[in-house]
Formats: structure tokens, C-alpha cells, sequence
């Protein structure tokens, strides 16, 4: 395996995290909110503020790492994906922004302000929606160079039909993901009413991400013919992606095995992510960037991966002591013990 | 919007967001040590008091931490966002140190969690004391990797350039820059001595509206003298750093002491104001500035005119630099007085006059912070590579900076007022009697 894949499969797996714990955190913002709205705050609240307190600070750091090593290892990423990223990606930066504090001030200043939790549901829709522009904009098309340099195509971007598939399989896969986590969390927290709310959801939601996952498909086979005809050669990958979905879909319905159906939707979203990033290469921008001719150089790429398998090693012991700690720890989960700063 | 007008606005909304970023990142990197300290003093002492500072510490933190997150990830993005020719330029040489503190954040956050939610959870305060070890090495070594990055801006070096490329790279050698010793440590110490002497604000404060409590006292003890330890250390850390400007980025040098000629016996100017390129109104130090610069009064110090026009830094920066030493060495004695006092039993020291001093500390140590690192990026100027890349050459050409500026302004304004409201109103609901009082029922009267 070359330097480069080893280290966009690294990138592609921090990627991924973040689309697992990113989503859990925007999707139960949403869900707090709706909760609000449809005065079921007292089933859902509790078991939210329980998952994210301790873990809120974690989620954002597998974005940074993304960003600082994709630029790390791809420099010219910088120029391209900088250069035309300015807007959509500075938005998502100031929502975040209101996002991650206002959680702060909420959770450890004052509580009960409901305006706030409304901001936080609502911003929790529209940062998928701003940070998957990039996956837009990967697929070439949307990118003119003006005078030398790489400048975004707003009508271009907007008036696609990809664009906004793309966009609703990120809302519609952040409330499905979230809403199949809680219902596993709700359950180990042993309470009965918002374990059935989170079901409910997570079936409501759960046809419509597959829809428009398919519906990229088609999309892409008019808009990037190469890329279409990459994924095609690997569609197996795709289906066992979907029979991992009709397994979770099944468990929910049986209501049983939530933990089991947790892990079949992280795999259906590993597989259908790794395969859909397989399938983009060699290009990090189409046509303009591949990874070949974008590359640091090697003694960079090196020392890169070694702190990479030493930063590992540090962390994956942290994260288990996280998850110990917290979501595996029953007292925790269950609110018997006291838990505050 | 022209190139000029983005790499300006590029420039400013820069500038806005390290400055605003800073106030919370020097707290975020000096307060878990005085939480680790306080604690681990609580622990020895056997004395419940330290503890719950380290406790309602931590509380506060909490809040200064989130917003450095946020400002933290909008200036890791801005820099790829607002100076791409520059990251894909040296991406090439210093990628590593930036990846470095991404795993410096991902583990204090982790620990960060972790201890927070589990002050009840252990029996035994030693345990809970090692969960704050990490956490004060994620946020220090936070700060030692960005400031390398920044360093290598400084002072690149690690490899060569041919035809406009880096080639031979060696990214140890880029890290290990003669800017970088100096400037990690005085990053590191200025933002110990700047959180112990916000914290002692926050006591004398209290101690000034009414409680009397010996809580308060312990902690204004417990910071100022931690603060004097800490100034004293970032004495004669700025003493090494001017050294190492005179060797090797003497234009800096140059302008912040308003060296114009090149000469030996070089003197000091201190304070003053600069009208039509005549020094006024300044207090002249002979001799002083050769000795702060090689430590020889006889030695010859590069001024500016070795420098063409267009690679001098603004002369303005000289006006910081004062700033900036002014405000070090009087809490440096602000702190040393105290102590003596404290030690000698004036009661000068307790008086309103003194507290209201100590209450200015705080605030005065982060105004020193602000015109530290103006001075020293503004002194970087023309530069943003010195000696390599120019700024008008590394700003993005997109021309919606000015838009992404005001948005990025509302935003740190909602935050900056969002986190000084819910801090006091955290403190103010819950003052420490009241806390004391809540534990004492809950654990049956044995903390006083």
C-alpha cells in the first residue's frame, strides 16, 4: 500500500467518526428540540444531557483532526478546497461555533432557556447540510478556474440536483443515526418511554436515508460518469451495505438486540463510506487534485504516520476509558450516580 | 474586492480571530495546572478549601474552554480558509507539529470529560488528582505545538528552496527552529503567570464585595504566589527571547526598540513617541540595549538601516513592546510586594487600595498577552514566512472576506458576552458559602 492510501484511509477513518459521533450529537439536538415542540421533553431530555455531557468536547476534535491532516498530508488541498471553501465552510465554522459554546453555557451555566435549545436543534440541520457542500464540490463541475485560480460556481451549485440529494441524505442519515443510538442508549438507561420514542423515530427515519442514498447514485451517473462507473465495479459493497440496513431496520422492528442493531447501521454506514471514497479515487477534487499530484513529501508522510500510530496509542486507551467510564457504565447511564462538574 | 482589499480584510479578520481566540486559549493552558496545583495542595494540606477551589475552578473553566474549542477550530480552518498559497506552501515542512496538537487536544478533552463528571464518583482525591495530569499536559502541549508552527513563520529552516519548492525537507530540523525554544516557553509561562493572576483577581474581588471568607484569602494567597513565580520565570524567558531576536531576527529587534542605526554601546529607548521619524518625549538607557541584546555593553546591535524599506516591521510595534514590559514587570512586583507582606505581616497588603490593585491584575495580564503577540506578529511584517513567502502573496483570492469578517465578529461578540454573563452568573448564584454549606449537610459537617 502506497503512502498516500495509507494515509487517506487514516483521514477517511477520522471522517467517519466524525459522521457517527458528529451525527448522534446533531440529530439529538434536533430530537431535544422537536421534543420541546411536541411537549415529550421529559422523556428525551435526561438521556440527551447524559450521552453528550462528558462526551460534546471529544466529537469536535475528530473534525479538527480531519482538516489538519488532510491538509497535512494533501498540502494542495489547502489551495483548492481553501481558496473556494470560504463561504459555506466559514458559515459552518460560525455555527459550530454558537453551537459548541452555547452546549457549554446551557449545560453548566444556566438551564431551561428554550430559545437556546431551539438554536441548537436548528443549527444541528444546517451544519451537515453546510459541511457536506464539500462532498458536492468534490465531484467536479462546480469549480471554474478564473486568472489561475480555483474560484466556486454558486449558481452552478445551488441549481444541481446533486447538491441537494447530497444534502438530504445528510439531514435524513443524521437523524436516522442518532435515532437508532438513542434508542440503544435509552434502553441501557433502562427507560422504557424514550427507548419507544427513539424506535419510532429511527424506523420514521430510516426509509428515507436509503432513498436518498440511492437517489446519489443516479444523480452522480449524469453528473460524474467516471466516478458512477467506479461504483458500479464495487457495487457489492453497496449491497452488503443494504443488508446490513434491512438488519438493523429488522431488529428495531422486533424491538430487540438494539446494541446489535447499533453495530449493524455503523457497519452499513463503514462500508457504504469506505466504498464511496474507494470509488472517488485517485481524484480529491474532479478533475483538478488527485492524490497522486498533491502528495506532501515522503519524510512528511512518514513522520506523519509515525506520531499518527503514536497519537494512537495514546488515544485509543483514553477513548476506551471515555466509554467505560460513561456509556458503558450502568450506574452512569442510568443517572443513579451524581454526576456533576 | 480587489486582491489588496482580501489580503486586508485576510489580515484583520486574522488578527480578530487570534485575538479573541488567545484571551481563552492562555486561560485554557495555564488554568489546569492552578487546578491540578490547588488540588494536590488540598490533597497535602488535608484542607477541604483547596479542593473546592480546584472544584469551582474547574466549573469556570469549563466555560473558557468551550469557547476555545470553537475559536480554536475557526482559526485551525481560517488559516487553510484565508491563506491557502501559504498552507499548501509550508503544509510541505510543518504539517507535523499542527497534527501533533490535534492529538494534544483529542487528549485533554477526553481526560477534560472524564474529570469533570466524576467528582463524586472516587472516595479518594488522589485518584481524582491523576485524572488532572493529563489534562494540564494536553493544554500545555497544546500550546508548545502551535507555537512551533508559529515559530517555524518566524524562523524557517528544515529545507531548501529551489525554483519557488521546498525540497530536502526534514520536518525534526523545521520543528526544532532558533525561534522555537524561546518562544514555547514564553508562550507556556506568560499563560501560567496570566491564569494565576486572573484567578487572584477573582479572589481580591471577592474578598473586596463583602465575603470575608478564609476561602477567598486562601486562594489570593495560594495565586499571587504562583503569579510571582511565574513572572519571574517570564522575565528572564523574555530576557533569553530578546536575545534571540538580536541574533536572528534583529529587524524586529530594531523596531520594537527603535534601533535606527546600526551601532555599538547601543542605548535603550524606553516609552517615548515617534513624530516625523524623531524620537521624543523617551527615556534614554545608554549602554542598555547592547547588554539586553548580547549581554556585552560594548557589543554592536544591527539596526534598521540594515534592512531595505520594504522589509522593515511598522515602527508602531515599539508602543507594544512597552506595553507589554511595563505591565510584566509591575506584576511581577505587584506580586513580590504581596508576598513579602504577606510574609512580613504589613497590613498595606490587605487594604482596599491593594486589592483593588490585585483585582487589576487579572485583566492587565491578558492586556500584556494581546500586545505580546501583536508585537510579535506585527514585528514579523512584512513576512509571513520570514524571508520566504510575503503576506500579500499567501491571502486567498476570494472575494468574500469582508462578508465572512462580519460574520465572524458577530459571532465573537455573542460569545464574548455569552461567557462573561454565564460566569458571573454561575459564581454570583452559587458563592462559596453556599457551597460549603451544601456539603456540609450532605457529608455531615466535616468542612468548615
Amino acid at each position: 500500500m502506497s503512502l498516500e492510501i495509507i494515509g487517506l484511509t487514516v483521514l477517511w477513518a477520522f471522517l467517519f467518526g466524525y459522521v457517527i459521533v458528529g451525527s448522534i450529537d446533531f440529530g439529538a439536538g434536533f430530537f431535544n428540540a422537536y421534543s420541546l415542540i411536541t411537549g415529550k421533553q421529559h422523556i428525551l431530555s435526561n438521556i440527551i444531557q447524559r450521552y453528550l455531557s462528558p462526551v460534546w468536547e471529544v466529537t469536535n476534535v475528530f473534525l479538527v483532526f480531519f482538516f489538519v491532516g488532510i491538509i497535512g498530508f494533501f498540502p494542495k488541498t489547502a489551495y483548492y478546497y481553501g481558496t473556494t471553501l470560504l463561504v459555506p465552510v466559514g458559515i459552518a465554522l460560525i455555527l459550530l461555533g454558537i453551537r459548541g459554546s452555547y452546549y457549554a453555557f446551557e449545560t453548566y451555566g444556566s438551564r431551561g432557556h428554550k430559545g437556546y435549545s431551539f438554536m441548537y436543534g436548528l443549527s444541528g440541520l444546517l451544519l451537515p447540510a453546510s459541511l457536506s457542500i464539500v462532498l458536492t464540490i468534490s465531484e467536479g463541475g462546480f469549480v471554474d478556474m478564473i486568472n489561475g485560480s480555483p474560484s466556486l460556481n454558486y449558481d452552478a451549485l445551488f441549481t444541481s440536483p446533486l447538491t441537494w440529494s447530497i444534502v438530504a441524505l445528510s439531514l435524513t442519515s443524521v437523524l436516522y443515526i442518532s435515532a437508532v443510538f438513542l434508542t440503544w442508549y435509552a434502553n441501557k438507561a433502562g427507560d422504557p418511554k424514550a427507548t419507544q420514542l427513539m424506535r419510532k423515530y429511527a424506523l420514521i427515519w430510516s426509509f428515507p436515508t436509503i432513498i436518498t442514498a440511492g437517489g446519489i447514485m443516479v444523480e452522480l451517473r449524469s453528473h460524474n460518469v467516471e466516478h458512477y462507473n467506479n461504483m458500479l465495479d464495487i457495487s457489492w459493497t453497496f449491497g452488503l451495505s443494504f443488508l446490513l440496513f434491512l438488519g438493523t431496520v429488522w431488529l428495531l422492528w422486533k424491538k430487540k438486540k438494539y446494541g446489535l442493531a447499533f453495530g449493524l447501521l455503523a457497519g452499513q454506514f463503514l462500508i457504504a463510506f469506505f466504498a464511496y471514497g474507494y470509488s472517488h479515487l485517485p481524484y480529491l477534487l474532479y478533475p483538478y487534485l488527485s492524490i497522486h499530484d498533491s502528495f506532501t513529501n515522503e519524510a512528511m508522510a512518514i513522520s506523519l504516520i509515525i506520531a499518527f500510530v503514536l497519537g494512537l496509542a495514546l488515544l485509543i486507551p483514553s477513548l476506551y476509558l471515555l466509554l467505560k467510564l460513561f456509556l458503558f457504565n450502568k450506574d452512569y447511564v442510568k443517572g443513579k450516580k451524581k454526576n456533576h462538574a | 474586492m480587489g486582491n489588496a482589499d482580501s489580503v486586508f480584510y485576510s489580515r484583520v479578520l486574522t488578527e480578530l480571530t487570534l485575538s479573541f481566540h488567545i484571551i481563552y486559549a492562555t486561560i485554557g493552558v495555564g488554568v489546569p495546572l492552578m487546578i491540578m496545583i490547588a488540588q494536590w495542595v488540598g490533597i497535602k494540606k488535608n484542607d477541604e478549601h483547596y479542593i473546592l477551589l480546584a472544584r469551582r475552578w474547574a466549573r469556570g473553566f469549563v466555560i473558557t474552554v468551550a469557547v476555545g474549542v470553537v475559536t480554536g477550530t475557526a482559526i485551525g480552518m481560517q488559516l487553510s480558509l484565508l491563506w491557502p498559497n501559504f498552507m499548501e506552501l509550508a503544509g510541505n515542512v510543518i504539517a507535523l507539529p499542527l497534527f501533533m496538537e490535534t492529538f494534544a487536544f483529542f487528549f485533554e478533552a477526553i481526560f477534560l470529560g472524564i474529570y469533570l463528571y466524576t467528582w463524586d464518583r472516587f472516595e479518594n482525591q488522589k485518584k481524582h488528582l491523576l485524572l488532572l495530569i493529563p489534562v494540564a499536559v494536553g493544554a500545555s502541549f497544546s500550546a508548545v505545538f502551535i507555537t512551533i508552527v508559529n515559530s517555524f513563520m518566524n524562523s524557517p529552516q528544515g529545507f531548501d528552496m529551489v525554483n519557488g519548492q521546498m525540497v530536502n525537507i526534514n520536518p525534526i530540523l523545521a520543528m526544532f527552529n532558533p525561534a522555537m525554544p524561546t518562544k514555547v516557553a514564553h508562550v507556556v509561562v506568560t499563560a501560567y503567570m496570566t491564569s494565576a493572576f486572573v484567578l487572584a483577581s477573582i479572589a481580591a474581588f471577592r474578598l473586596l464585595k463583602g465575603s470575608n471568607h478564609v476561602y477567598h484569602k486562601k486562594a489570593l494567597y495560594l495565586t499571587v504566589k504562583l503569579g510571582l513565580i511565574f513572572s519571574i520565570a517570564t522575565a528572564i524567558i523574555g530576557d533569553f527571547s530578546g536575545k534571540y531576536l538580536a541574533e536572528y531576527q534583529p529587524e524586529k529587534l530594531a523596531a520594537a526598540e527603535w534601533h535606527f542605526e546600526t551601532q555599538e554601546n547601543a542605548e535603550l529607548v524606553l516609552f517615548g513617541i515617534l513624530d516625523d521619524g524623531e524620537v521624543k518625549y523617551a527615556i534614554k538607557v545608554p549602554y542598555a540595549l547592547s547588554i539586553l541584546a548580547y549581554s556585552n555593553p560594548t557589543a554592536e546591535v544591527i539596526g534598521l538601516d540594515q534592512f531595505p524599506v520594504d522589509e522593515r516591521p511598522p515602527l508602531y510595534i515599539h508602543y507594544l513592546f512597552n506595553i507589554m514590559v511595563v505591565i510584566g514587570m509591575g506584576l511581577a512586583a505587584l506580586s513580590a510586594f504581596y508576598w513579602l507582606g504577606k510574609r512580613l505581616k504589613w497590613s498595606f497588603v490587605d487594604s482596599r487600595l491593594f486589592r483593588w490593585l490585585l483585582v487589576l491584575g487579572g485583566p492587565a495580564a491578558i492586556i500584556a498577552i494581546e500586545a505580546g503577540w501583536w508585537l510579535a506578529e506585527v514585528g514579523r511584517q512584512p513576512w509571513i514566512l520570514r524571508g520566504i513567502m510575503r503576506v500579500e502573496d499567501a491571502a486567498t483570492t476570494s472575494g468574500q472576506v469582508d462578508f465572512m469578517l462580519v460574520l465572524f465578529a458577530g459571532l465573537y461578540l455573542v460569545l464574548g458576552v455569552g461567557s462573561v454573563v454565564v460566569l458571573t452568573r454561575m459564581f454570583r448564584r452559587n458563592p462559596v458559602e453556599q457551597e460549603i454549606e451544601d456539603r456540609k449537610s450532605d457529608k455531615g459537617g466535616d468542612i468548615t
